[in-house]
Protein backbone atom coordinates (compact mmCIF):
# COMPACT_ATOMS: atom_id res chain seq x y z
CA UNK A 1 0.00 0.00 0.00
CA UNK A 2 1.40 3.27 -0.78
CA UNK A 3 1.37 5.87 1.37
CA UNK A 4 -1.42 8.75 1.06
CA UNK A 5 -0.73 12.01 1.84
CA UNK A 6 -2.57 14.61 3.42
CA UNK A 7 -4.36 17.20 0.85
CA UNK A 8 -3.93 21.32 1.42
CA UNK A 9 -6.87 22.86 -0.09
CA UNK A 10 -6.86 27.10 -0.13
CA UNK A 11 -9.55 28.02 1.17
CA UNK A 12 -10.27 31.93 0.17
CA UNK A 13 -9.40 34.83 -0.03
CA UNK A 14 -11.99 35.19 -2.68
CA UNK A 15 -14.11 32.51 -1.34
CA UNK A 16 -17.34 33.90 -1.07
CA UNK A 17 -18.49 32.12 2.22
CA UNK A 18 -14.47 33.70 3.55
CA UNK A 19 -16.15 36.18 4.45
CA UNK A 20 -14.05 38.88 3.05
CA UNK A 21 -10.25 38.56 2.98
CA UNK A 22 -9.79 35.23 5.43
CA UNK A 23 -7.35 32.93 3.54
CA UNK A 24 -7.69 29.23 4.71
CA UNK A 25 -5.42 26.73 4.38
CA UNK A 26 -6.59 23.27 5.46
CA UNK A 27 -4.94 19.70 5.91
CA UNK A 28 -7.33 17.29 4.95
CA UNK A 29 -7.87 14.05 5.21
CA UNK A 30 -10.08 13.10 2.67
CA UNK A 31 -12.89 15.33 4.06
CA UNK A 32 -12.26 15.81 7.44
CA UNK A 33 -10.17 19.04 8.17
CA UNK A 34 -6.42 17.62 9.96
CA UNK A 35 -5.44 21.65 10.27
CA UNK A 36 -6.86 24.97 9.74
CA UNK A 37 -4.35 27.39 9.14
CA UNK A 38 -5.77 31.03 8.86
CA UNK A 39 -3.54 33.57 7.04
CA UNK A 40 -4.13 37.25 7.74
CA UNK A 41 -3.35 40.52 6.85
CA UNK A 42 -4.87 41.15 3.32
CA UNK A 43 -6.78 44.08 4.78
CA UNK A 44 -4.46 45.65 6.81
CA UNK A 45 -5.03 49.50 6.95
CA UNK A 46 -2.56 50.41 9.48
CA UNK A 47 -5.56 52.33 11.07
CA UNK A 48 -3.32 52.12 14.54
CA UNK A 49 -0.30 53.88 13.04
CA UNK A 50 -2.32 56.63 11.19
CA UNK A 51 -4.02 57.43 14.03
CA UNK A 52 -0.51 58.42 15.66
CA UNK A 53 0.09 61.07 12.88
CA UNK A 54 -3.70 62.90 13.29
CA UNK A 55 -5.21 64.61 16.38
CA UNK A 56 -7.48 62.10 18.41
CA UNK A 57 -10.83 63.65 16.59
CA UNK A 58 -10.05 62.82 13.21
CA UNK A 59 -9.27 58.87 13.81
CA UNK A 60 -13.00 58.53 14.95
CA UNK A 61 -14.03 58.41 11.15
CA UNK A 62 -11.22 55.51 10.80
CA UNK A 63 -12.37 53.50 13.79
CA UNK A 64 -15.73 52.98 11.76
CA UNK A 65 -14.09 50.93 9.37
CA UNK A 66 -12.18 48.48 11.56
CA UNK A 67 -15.47 46.21 12.09
CA UNK A 68 -17.62 47.95 9.31
CA UNK A 69 -20.83 46.02 10.24
CA UNK A 70 -20.96 47.14 14.06
CA UNK A 71 -19.49 50.94 13.42
CA UNK A 72 -20.48 53.32 16.12
CA UNK A 73 -19.71 50.34 18.89
CA UNK A 74 -15.86 50.77 17.22
CA UNK A 75 -15.91 54.79 18.00
CA UNK A 76 -17.50 54.19 21.54
CA UNK A 77 -14.16 52.48 22.67
CA UNK A 78 -12.06 54.98 21.24
CA UNK A 79 -14.33 57.97 22.36
CA UNK A 80 -14.79 56.39 26.01
CA UNK A 81 -10.43 55.53 26.24
CA UNK A 82 -10.11 59.54 25.02
CA UNK A 83 -12.50 60.16 27.70
CA UNK A 84 -10.91 58.39 30.26
CA UNK A 85 -8.15 60.10 29.97
CA UNK A 86 -9.58 63.73 29.72
CA UNK A 87 -11.49 62.53 32.73
CA UNK A 88 -14.64 63.88 31.51
CA UNK A 89 -18.12 62.31 31.34
CA UNK A 90 -20.58 63.07 28.47
CA UNK A 91 -23.82 64.60 29.70
CA UNK A 92 -26.54 62.10 30.48
CA UNK A 93 -28.61 62.04 27.36
CA UNK A 94 -25.49 62.21 25.07
CA UNK A 95 -24.79 58.71 27.20
CA UNK A 96 -28.66 58.07 26.41
CA UNK A 97 -27.87 58.42 22.70
CA UNK A 98 -24.77 56.18 22.98
CA UNK A 99 -26.65 53.31 24.28
CA UNK A 100 -29.69 53.70 21.86
CA UNK A 101 -27.29 53.46 18.91
CA UNK A 102 -24.76 50.57 20.55
CA UNK A 103 -27.87 48.88 20.67
CA UNK A 104 -29.51 49.37 17.46
CA UNK A 105 -25.55 48.43 16.09
CA UNK A 106 -25.66 45.17 17.96
CA UNK A 107 -29.34 44.53 15.85
CA UNK A 108 -27.13 45.69 13.12
CA UNK A 109 -24.36 43.60 13.58
CA UNK A 110 -26.43 40.34 14.92
CA UNK A 111 -28.83 40.28 11.71
CA UNK A 112 -25.91 40.78 9.20
CA UNK A 113 -24.40 37.67 11.01
CA UNK A 114 -27.69 35.96 11.07
CA UNK A 115 -28.10 36.71 7.07
CA UNK A 116 -25.11 35.53 6.30
CA UNK A 117 -24.69 32.66 8.48
CA UNK A 118 -27.82 31.74 7.35
CA UNK A 119 -26.56 31.96 3.44
CA UNK A 120 -23.91 29.66 4.05
CA UNK A 121 -25.35 27.24 5.56
CA UNK A 122 -27.94 27.01 2.91
CA UNK A 123 -31.05 29.90 4.22
CA UNK A 124 -31.83 32.02 1.66
CA UNK A 125 -34.52 33.35 2.70
CA UNK A 126 -32.67 34.00 5.74
CA UNK A 127 -30.62 36.65 4.16
CA UNK A 128 -33.63 38.40 2.24
CA UNK A 129 -35.86 38.58 5.19
CA UNK A 130 -32.54 40.16 7.45
CA UNK A 131 -31.58 42.79 5.30
CA UNK A 132 -35.40 44.33 5.50
CA UNK A 133 -34.85 44.98 8.98
CA UNK A 134 -31.01 46.27 8.63
CA UNK A 135 -32.24 48.77 5.86
CA UNK A 136 -34.78 50.53 8.47
CA UNK A 137 -31.86 50.92 10.94
CA UNK A 138 -29.77 51.88 8.00
CA UNK A 139 -32.07 54.92 8.23
CA UNK A 140 -31.86 55.77 11.44
CA UNK A 141 -27.94 55.89 11.36
CA UNK A 142 -28.26 58.24 7.81
CA UNK A 143 -31.01 60.13 10.02
CA UNK A 144 -28.93 61.06 13.01
CA UNK A 145 -25.20 61.29 11.05
CA UNK A 146 -25.85 61.10 7.13
CA UNK A 147 -24.22 58.30 6.68
CA UNK A 148 -25.58 54.65 6.74
CA UNK A 149 -22.56 52.77 7.54
CA UNK A 150 -20.01 54.79 8.41
CA UNK A 151 -21.01 57.49 10.76
CA UNK A 152 -18.64 59.51 12.57
CA UNK A 153 -20.79 60.13 15.32
CA UNK A 154 -19.40 59.92 18.29
CA UNK A 155 -17.18 62.71 19.96
CA UNK A 156 -15.30 62.85 22.91
CA UNK A 157 -17.52 64.56 25.59
CA UNK A 158 -20.56 63.52 23.75
CA UNK A 159 -21.98 62.89 19.75
CA UNK A 160 -21.99 65.51 17.53
CA UNK A 161 -25.96 66.20 17.00
CA UNK A 162 -29.13 65.62 18.68
CA UNK A 163 -31.50 63.39 17.29
CA UNK A 164 -33.34 64.69 14.58
CA UNK A 165 -36.99 65.66 14.87
CA UNK A 166 -38.24 64.77 11.54
CA UNK A 167 -37.74 61.69 9.55
CA UNK A 168 -36.62 61.29 5.86
CA UNK A 169 -40.17 60.71 3.63
CA UNK A 170 -40.79 58.59 0.60
CA UNK A 171 -41.52 60.86 -2.14
CA UNK A 172 -44.20 60.08 -4.94
CA UNK A 173 -43.35 58.40 -8.02
CA UNK A 174 -44.77 56.51 -10.50
CA UNK A 175 -44.37 53.48 -8.33
CA UNK A 176 -46.15 54.34 -6.11
CA UNK A 177 -49.95 55.57 -5.24
CA UNK A 178 -51.26 57.95 -2.77
CA UNK A 179 -52.34 55.12 -0.63
CA UNK A 180 -49.24 53.74 -0.47
CA UNK A 181 -47.11 56.34 -0.18
CA UNK A 182 -48.92 56.94 3.30
CA UNK A 183 -48.75 53.58 3.84
CA UNK A 184 -44.78 53.93 3.48
CA UNK A 185 -44.75 57.36 5.10
CA UNK A 186 -46.85 56.49 8.19
CA UNK A 187 -43.63 55.46 10.63
CA UNK A 188 -41.87 58.43 9.27
CA UNK A 189 -44.36 60.46 9.79
CA UNK A 190 -43.01 61.96 13.71
CA UNK A 191 -39.38 62.08 15.16
CA UNK A 192 -36.56 59.76 14.81
CA UNK A 193 -37.76 58.28 18.08
CA UNK A 194 -40.88 58.11 16.84
CA UNK A 195 -39.83 55.63 14.10
CA UNK A 196 -37.21 53.75 15.60
CA UNK A 197 -40.31 53.10 18.75
CA UNK A 198 -42.16 51.65 15.91
CA UNK A 199 -39.23 49.33 15.10
CA UNK A 200 -38.95 47.73 18.46
CA UNK A 201 -42.54 47.36 18.38
CA UNK A 202 -42.49 45.52 14.82
CA UNK A 203 -38.89 43.65 15.45
CA UNK A 204 -39.91 41.06 17.86
CA UNK A 205 -42.34 39.53 15.38
CA UNK A 206 -39.32 39.36 13.03
CA UNK A 207 -37.00 37.77 15.07
CA UNK A 208 -40.31 35.09 15.13
CA UNK A 209 -40.14 34.88 12.23
CA UNK A 210 -36.34 34.22 11.96
CA UNK A 211 -36.77 31.94 14.67
CA UNK A 212 -39.90 29.89 12.86
CA UNK A 213 -37.34 29.05 9.70
CA UNK A 214 -34.19 28.31 12.09
CA UNK A 215 -34.82 27.14 15.49
CA UNK A 216 -36.29 24.00 14.89
CA UNK A 217 -35.32 23.22 11.68
CA UNK A 218 -33.54 19.78 10.95
CA UNK A 219 -31.45 21.09 8.43
CA UNK A 220 -30.09 23.80 10.62
CA UNK A 221 -29.70 22.00 13.45
CA UNK A 222 -28.12 19.37 11.40
CA UNK A 223 -25.14 21.93 10.08
CA UNK A 224 -24.82 23.62 13.76
CA UNK A 225 -25.38 21.21 16.97
CA UNK A 226 -22.04 19.65 17.64
CA UNK A 227 -20.39 21.67 15.43
CA UNK A 228 -16.93 23.95 16.81
CA UNK A 229 -17.82 23.20 20.26
CA UNK A 230 -15.75 25.02 22.80
CA UNK A 231 -15.78 24.38 26.89
CA UNK A 232 -15.97 26.73 28.78
CA UNK A 233 -12.10 26.24 30.28
CA UNK A 234 -10.95 26.51 26.86
CA UNK A 235 -13.15 29.24 25.65
CA UNK A 236 -11.67 31.31 28.47
CA UNK A 237 -8.19 29.86 27.86
CA UNK A 238 -8.59 31.61 24.14
CA UNK A 239 -9.49 34.55 24.91
CA UNK A 240 -13.20 34.82 23.25
CA UNK A 241 -15.56 37.71 24.64
CA UNK A 242 -18.94 38.32 23.90
CA UNK A 243 -21.26 35.53 22.35
CA UNK A 244 -18.69 33.02 21.35
CA UNK A 245 -17.73 32.88 25.38
CA UNK A 246 -21.46 33.31 26.39
CA UNK A 247 -22.37 30.53 23.75
CA UNK A 248 -19.78 28.25 26.08
CA UNK A 249 -21.81 29.07 29.38
CA UNK A 250 -20.13 32.01 30.84
CA UNK A 251 -22.31 34.63 32.19
CA UNK A 252 -19.57 37.07 31.01
CA UNK A 253 -21.11 40.96 29.30
CA UNK A 254 -19.48 44.01 30.14
CA UNK A 255 -22.09 45.97 30.04
CA UNK A 256 -23.57 44.00 33.38
CA UNK A 257 -20.07 43.76 34.68
CA UNK A 258 -18.18 46.70 34.40
CA UNK A 259 -21.20 48.93 33.77
CA UNK A 260 -19.94 51.74 30.98
CA UNK A 261 -22.43 55.13 30.09
CA UNK A 262 -25.96 54.57 31.82
CA UNK A 263 -26.17 50.14 31.01
CA UNK A 264 -25.75 49.67 34.69
CA UNK A 265 -29.91 51.57 34.85
CA UNK A 266 -31.27 49.72 32.10
CA UNK A 267 -33.23 46.34 32.58
CA UNK A 268 -32.20 43.64 30.34
CA UNK A 269 -31.01 39.91 30.79
CA UNK A 270 -27.85 38.62 29.32
CA UNK A 271 -28.20 34.86 27.60
CA UNK A 272 -26.31 32.20 28.13
CA UNK A 273 -25.70 28.73 25.87
CA UNK A 274 -24.81 25.35 27.40
CA UNK A 275 -23.29 23.11 25.24
CA UNK A 276 -20.64 25.76 23.32
CA UNK A 277 -21.30 24.49 19.81
CA UNK A 278 -22.82 26.82 16.58
CA UNK A 279 -26.09 26.41 17.38
CA UNK A 280 -26.09 27.46 20.82
CA UNK A 281 -24.18 30.81 19.85
CA UNK A 282 -27.12 31.31 17.21
CA UNK A 283 -29.49 30.84 19.97
CA UNK A 284 -27.59 33.32 22.34
CA UNK A 285 -27.15 36.18 19.36
CA UNK A 286 -30.71 35.56 18.55
CA UNK A 287 -31.79 36.45 21.98
CA UNK A 288 -29.23 39.10 21.96
CA UNK A 289 -31.10 41.04 19.72
CA UNK A 290 -34.37 40.96 21.30
CA UNK A 291 -32.80 42.08 24.71
CA UNK A 292 -30.93 44.62 22.73
CA UNK A 293 -34.81 45.65 21.13
CA UNK A 294 -35.84 45.98 25.03
CA UNK A 295 -32.49 48.14 25.63
CA UNK A 296 -33.55 50.54 22.75
CA UNK A 297 -37.58 50.76 24.18
CA UNK A 298 -36.30 51.74 27.29
CA UNK A 299 -33.42 54.29 25.66
CA UNK A 300 -36.50 55.82 23.44
CA UNK A 301 -38.44 56.17 26.40
CA UNK A 302 -36.08 58.10 28.14
CA UNK A 303 -34.48 60.67 25.45
CA UNK A 304 -38.58 61.55 24.94
CA UNK A 305 -38.60 62.98 28.03
CA UNK A 306 -35.36 64.32 28.58
CA UNK A 307 -34.44 66.94 26.11
CA UNK A 308 -31.06 68.55 27.25
CA UNK A 309 -27.14 68.95 25.67
CA UNK A 310 -25.76 66.03 23.79
CA UNK A 311 -22.21 67.29 24.15
CA UNK A 312 -19.79 68.80 26.85
CA UNK A 313 -20.14 72.42 27.08
CA UNK A 314 -16.02 72.77 26.91
CA UNK A 315 -15.22 74.60 24.45
CA UNK A 316 -11.61 73.37 24.70
CA UNK A 317 -13.06 70.16 23.71
CA UNK A 318 -16.49 70.43 21.25
CA UNK A 319 -16.34 73.22 18.83
CA UNK A 320 -19.25 76.00 19.77
CA UNK A 321 -22.66 75.92 18.06
CA UNK A 322 -22.63 77.59 14.84
CA UNK A 323 -24.57 80.56 15.84
CA UNK A 324 -21.93 81.22 18.42
CA UNK A 325 -19.19 80.90 16.43
CA UNK A 326 -20.30 83.41 13.76
CA UNK A 327 -21.53 86.01 16.28
CA UNK A 328 -18.39 85.85 19.06
CA UNK A 329 -15.12 86.55 18.95
CA UNK A 330 -13.83 83.73 20.95
CA UNK A 331 -15.95 81.59 19.91
CA UNK A 332 -14.47 81.73 16.65
CA UNK A 333 -10.85 81.22 18.06
CA UNK A 334 -12.02 78.12 19.75
CA UNK A 335 -13.10 77.07 16.72
CA UNK A 336 -10.26 77.66 14.90
CA UNK A 337 -7.99 76.29 16.92
CA UNK A 338 -10.29 72.95 17.85
CA UNK A 339 -10.49 72.20 14.36
CA UNK A 340 -6.24 72.91 13.36
CA UNK A 341 -4.51 71.43 16.35
CA UNK A 342 -7.49 69.59 18.37
CA UNK A 343 -7.42 69.27 21.87
CA UNK A 344 -3.84 67.99 24.02
CA UNK A 345 -4.46 64.94 26.23
CA UNK A 346 -2.90 64.85 29.65
CA UNK A 347 0.17 62.43 29.75
CA UNK A 348 -0.94 58.81 30.49
CA UNK A 349 -2.48 55.79 29.50
CA UNK A 350 -5.85 54.12 29.38
CA UNK A 351 -7.67 51.21 28.45
CA UNK A 352 -11.41 51.58 27.16
CA UNK A 353 -13.45 48.36 26.72
CA UNK A 354 -16.94 48.18 25.30
CA UNK A 355 -19.32 45.33 25.11
CA UNK A 356 -19.36 44.91 20.65
CA UNK A 357 -21.64 42.93 19.26
CA UNK A 358 -18.75 40.70 19.01
CA UNK A 359 -17.35 40.48 22.05
CA UNK A 360 -14.67 42.90 24.07
CA UNK A 361 -13.73 45.68 21.99
CA UNK A 362 -10.53 47.90 23.63
CA UNK A 363 -9.08 51.14 22.91
CA UNK A 364 -5.43 51.32 24.54
CA UNK A 365 -4.37 54.47 24.31
CA UNK A 366 -1.37 55.90 25.36
CA UNK A 367 -0.61 60.04 25.46
CA UNK A 368 2.48 62.10 25.63
CA UNK A 369 0.68 64.87 26.34
CA UNK A 370 0.26 66.06 22.66
CA UNK A 371 -2.31 66.43 20.46
CA UNK A 372 -2.18 62.87 18.85
CA UNK A 373 -2.10 59.63 20.61
CA UNK A 374 1.46 58.22 21.12
CA UNK A 375 -0.24 54.57 20.43
CA UNK A 376 -3.47 53.15 19.64
CA UNK A 377 -3.61 49.49 20.34
CA UNK A 378 -7.02 47.85 19.15
CA UNK A 379 -7.76 45.09 20.73
CA UNK A 380 -10.19 43.14 17.96
CA UNK A 381 -12.72 40.47 19.73
CA UNK A 382 -12.33 38.63 15.93
CA UNK A 383 -8.48 38.35 16.49
CA UNK A 384 -8.72 36.01 19.39
CA UNK A 385 -12.00 33.96 17.87
CA UNK A 386 -9.83 33.51 14.71
CA UNK A 387 -6.95 32.29 16.49
CA UNK A 388 -9.29 29.33 17.73
CA UNK A 389 -10.22 28.60 14.07
CA UNK A 390 -7.88 25.86 13.92
CA UNK A 391 -9.34 24.11 17.36
CA UNK A 392 -13.10 24.85 16.40
CA UNK A 393 -12.73 22.50 13.24
CA UNK A 394 -10.17 19.81 13.98
CA UNK A 395 -12.13 16.63 13.00
CA UNK A 396 -14.73 18.29 11.48
CA UNK A 397 -15.90 18.07 7.86
CA UNK A 398 -14.58 20.85 5.08
CA UNK A 399 -18.55 21.76 5.18
CA UNK A 400 -18.51 22.75 8.61
CA UNK A 401 -15.77 24.99 8.33
CA UNK A 402 -18.60 27.40 7.01
CA UNK A 403 -20.53 27.02 9.56
CA UNK A 404 -17.50 27.65 12.23
CA UNK A 405 -16.67 31.21 9.96
CA UNK A 406 -19.99 31.97 10.03
CA UNK A 407 -20.92 31.25 13.98
CA UNK A 408 -17.13 33.24 14.76
CA UNK A 409 -19.06 36.00 13.09
CA UNK A 410 -15.41 37.29 11.09
CA UNK A 411 -15.39 40.72 10.20
CA UNK A 412 -12.00 41.46 8.43
CA UNK A 413 -11.92 45.07 9.05
CA UNK A 414 -10.89 44.82 12.84
CA UNK A 415 -8.52 41.44 12.56
CA UNK A 416 -6.21 43.04 10.05
CA UNK A 417 -6.98 46.58 11.15
CA UNK B 1 -40.77 10.60 22.55
CA UNK B 2 -43.58 9.65 21.15
CA UNK B 3 -44.63 13.32 19.81
CA UNK B 4 -41.03 13.96 19.02
CA UNK B 5 -41.83 10.59 16.29
CA UNK B 6 -44.46 11.73 14.65
CA UNK B 7 -42.94 15.33 13.97
CA UNK B 8 -40.08 14.18 12.99
CA UNK B 9 -41.61 11.92 10.34
CA UNK B 10 -44.65 14.67 9.46
CA UNK B 11 -42.34 17.33 9.17
CA UNK B 12 -43.49 19.92 11.23
CA UNK B 13 -40.87 22.29 11.67
CA UNK B 14 -39.71 22.31 7.89
CA UNK B 15 -43.57 22.96 6.65
CA UNK B 16 -43.52 25.95 9.71
CA UNK B 17 -40.85 27.34 8.30
CA UNK B 18 -42.01 26.96 4.31
CA UNK B 19 -45.02 28.33 5.42
CA UNK B 20 -43.33 31.72 6.95
CA UNK B 21 -41.97 31.71 3.31
CA UNK B 22 -45.41 31.00 1.60
CA UNK B 23 -46.99 33.51 3.34
CA UNK B 24 -44.66 36.38 2.30
CA UNK B 25 -45.55 35.45 -1.30
CA UNK B 26 -48.22 37.68 -0.51
CA UNK B 27 -47.05 40.27 1.88
CA UNK B 28 -46.11 43.85 0.38
CA UNK B 29 -43.60 43.65 -0.88
CA UNK B 30 -40.42 46.05 0.24
CA UNK B 31 -38.54 46.36 -3.24
CA UNK B 32 -37.69 50.05 -4.06
CA UNK B 33 -37.70 50.65 -7.85
CA UNK B 34 -34.51 52.41 -8.21
CA UNK B 35 -33.56 54.63 -9.79
CA UNK B 36 -37.27 55.59 -10.83
CA UNK B 37 -37.86 54.97 -6.90
CA UNK B 38 -35.65 56.20 -4.43
CA UNK B 39 -35.11 55.50 -0.66
CA UNK B 40 -35.98 58.34 1.16
CA UNK B 41 -32.79 60.51 2.12
CA UNK B 42 -31.45 62.77 5.11
CA UNK B 43 -30.93 65.92 5.07
CA UNK B 44 -27.70 65.49 7.10
CA UNK B 45 -26.83 63.15 3.95
CA UNK B 46 -23.08 63.60 3.64
CA UNK B 47 -22.48 62.88 -0.66
CA UNK B 48 -20.54 64.87 -2.99
CA UNK B 49 -18.86 67.76 -2.21
CA UNK B 50 -19.91 71.32 -3.54
CA UNK B 51 -18.71 74.82 -2.84
CA UNK B 52 -21.18 77.57 -2.21
CA UNK B 53 -21.80 80.96 -3.23
CA UNK B 54 -23.29 83.59 -1.30
CA UNK B 55 -27.04 84.65 -2.62
CA UNK B 56 -25.21 88.01 -4.62
CA UNK B 57 -22.58 85.68 -6.74
CA UNK B 58 -19.72 86.11 -4.76
CA UNK B 59 -17.64 82.59 -3.68
CA UNK B 60 -18.18 82.05 0.01
CA UNK B 61 -14.97 80.47 0.69
CA UNK B 62 -11.99 82.52 1.92
CA UNK B 63 -9.13 80.17 1.40
CA UNK B 64 -8.25 79.69 5.42
CA UNK B 65 -7.82 76.29 4.98
CA UNK B 66 -9.24 74.72 8.41
CA UNK B 67 -11.09 71.52 5.85
CA UNK B 68 -7.38 71.17 4.79
CA UNK B 69 -6.37 70.64 8.17
CA UNK B 70 -8.80 68.90 9.20
CA UNK B 71 -9.10 66.59 6.70
CA UNK B 72 -8.32 62.94 8.37
CA UNK B 73 -7.29 61.42 4.68
CA UNK B 74 -5.23 64.50 3.59
CA UNK B 75 -8.18 64.59 0.66
CA UNK B 76 -7.79 68.24 0.32
CA UNK B 77 -5.63 70.90 -1.29
CA UNK B 78 -5.87 74.37 -1.12
CA UNK B 79 -3.61 77.38 -2.78
CA UNK B 80 -4.53 80.82 -1.69
CA UNK B 81 -3.86 84.40 -3.61
CA UNK B 82 -5.23 87.65 -3.40
CA UNK B 83 -8.06 88.06 -6.28
CA UNK B 84 -8.50 91.28 -8.49
CA UNK B 85 -10.98 92.77 -5.84
CA UNK B 86 -8.54 92.53 -3.56
CA UNK B 87 -10.23 89.70 -1.56
CA UNK B 88 -8.29 86.76 -0.22
CA UNK B 89 -9.05 83.65 -2.25
CA UNK B 90 -8.46 79.90 -3.07
CA UNK B 91 -6.78 79.69 -6.71
CA UNK B 92 -6.78 76.19 -6.38
CA UNK B 93 -9.30 73.95 -4.22
CA UNK B 94 -9.30 70.11 -5.34
CA UNK B 95 -10.82 67.58 -3.47
CA UNK B 96 -9.42 63.88 -4.59
CA UNK B 97 -12.65 62.26 -4.45
CA UNK B 98 -10.74 58.81 -3.93
CA UNK B 99 -8.98 59.66 -0.78
CA UNK B 100 -12.21 61.08 0.46
CA UNK B 101 -13.67 58.84 3.18
CA UNK B 102 -16.85 61.34 3.73
CA UNK B 103 -16.58 61.91 7.64
CA UNK B 104 -18.07 65.42 7.30
CA UNK B 105 -15.23 67.28 8.64
CA UNK B 106 -14.47 69.99 6.00
CA UNK B 107 -18.54 70.66 6.61
CA UNK B 108 -17.96 71.00 10.24
CA UNK B 109 -14.81 72.77 10.17
CA UNK B 110 -16.25 76.01 7.48
CA UNK B 111 -17.11 78.71 8.95
CA UNK B 112 -18.56 79.97 5.98
CA UNK B 113 -20.51 77.34 5.12
CA UNK B 114 -18.85 77.46 1.81
CA UNK B 115 -17.76 73.62 1.32
CA UNK B 116 -20.76 71.53 2.45
CA UNK B 117 -21.59 67.36 1.68
CA UNK B 118 -24.84 67.64 -0.48
CA UNK B 119 -26.71 64.35 -1.34
CA UNK B 120 -25.97 63.29 -4.19
CA UNK B 121 -24.43 60.02 -4.20
CA UNK B 122 -24.58 58.83 -7.80
CA UNK B 123 -21.79 59.94 -9.88
CA UNK B 124 -19.05 58.38 -12.03
CA UNK B 125 -15.71 58.74 -13.42
CA UNK B 126 -14.97 57.67 -16.89
CA UNK B 127 -11.35 58.53 -17.32
CA UNK B 128 -8.69 59.23 -14.91
CA UNK B 129 -7.80 62.25 -13.35
CA UNK B 130 -11.43 62.89 -13.15
CA UNK B 131 -11.78 61.89 -9.24
CA UNK B 132 -9.84 65.43 -8.21
CA UNK B 133 -12.87 67.70 -8.10
CA UNK B 134 -11.28 71.06 -8.61
CA UNK B 135 -12.41 74.02 -7.72
CA UNK B 136 -14.82 74.79 -10.98
CA UNK B 137 -16.08 71.56 -10.56
CA UNK B 138 -17.15 72.10 -7.15
CA UNK B 139 -18.54 75.61 -8.01
CA UNK B 140 -20.18 74.21 -10.31
CA UNK B 141 -21.73 71.45 -8.25
CA UNK B 142 -23.01 74.27 -6.01
CA UNK B 143 -24.28 76.92 -8.23
CA UNK B 144 -26.47 73.49 -10.02
CA UNK B 145 -27.80 72.87 -6.91
CA UNK B 146 -27.69 75.72 -4.81
CA UNK B 147 -31.83 75.25 -3.93
CA UNK B 148 -31.50 71.90 -2.71
CA UNK B 149 -28.04 72.29 -0.66
CA UNK B 150 -29.80 75.16 0.84
CA UNK B 151 -32.77 73.85 1.94
CA UNK B 152 -31.10 70.53 3.18
CA UNK B 153 -28.88 73.16 5.26
CA UNK B 154 -31.62 75.00 7.08
CA UNK B 155 -33.15 71.52 7.68
CA UNK B 156 -30.12 70.59 10.01
CA UNK B 157 -29.15 74.16 11.05
CA UNK B 158 -31.06 74.20 15.01
CA UNK B 159 -29.07 70.98 15.43
CA UNK B 160 -25.75 72.17 14.80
Amino acid sequence: MPEIQNFTLNFGPQHPAAHGVLRLVLEMDGEVIQKADPHIGLLHRATEKLAESKPFNQTIGYMDRLDYVSMMCNEHGYVMAIEKLLGITPPLRAQYIRVLFDEITRILNHLMWLGAHGLDVGAMTMFLFCFREREDLMDCYEAVSGTRMHATYYRPGGVYRDLPETMPKYQPSKHRNESDLKRLNEDRSGSLLDFIESFTERFPGCVDEYETLLTDNRIWKQRTVNIGVVTPERAKQLGFSGPMLRGSGIAWDLRKKQPYEVYSELDFDIPVGATGDCYDRYLVRVEEMRQSNHIVKQCVDWLRANPGPVVLDDRKLSPPSRIEMKDDMESLIHHFKLFTEGYCVPEGESYAAVEHPKGEFGVYLVSDGANKPYRVKVRAPGFAHLSAMNEMVEGHMLADVVAVIGTQDIVFGEIDR
Amino acid sequence: MFKNLIKTFLLTELGKGLSVTFRHLFVRKVTVQYPEEKAPQSPRFRGLHALRRYPNGEERCIACKLCEAVCPALAITIESDVADDGTRRTSRYDIDLFKCIYCGFCEEACPVDAIVETRIHEYHMESRGENIMTKDKLLAVGDKYADMIAADKAADAPYR
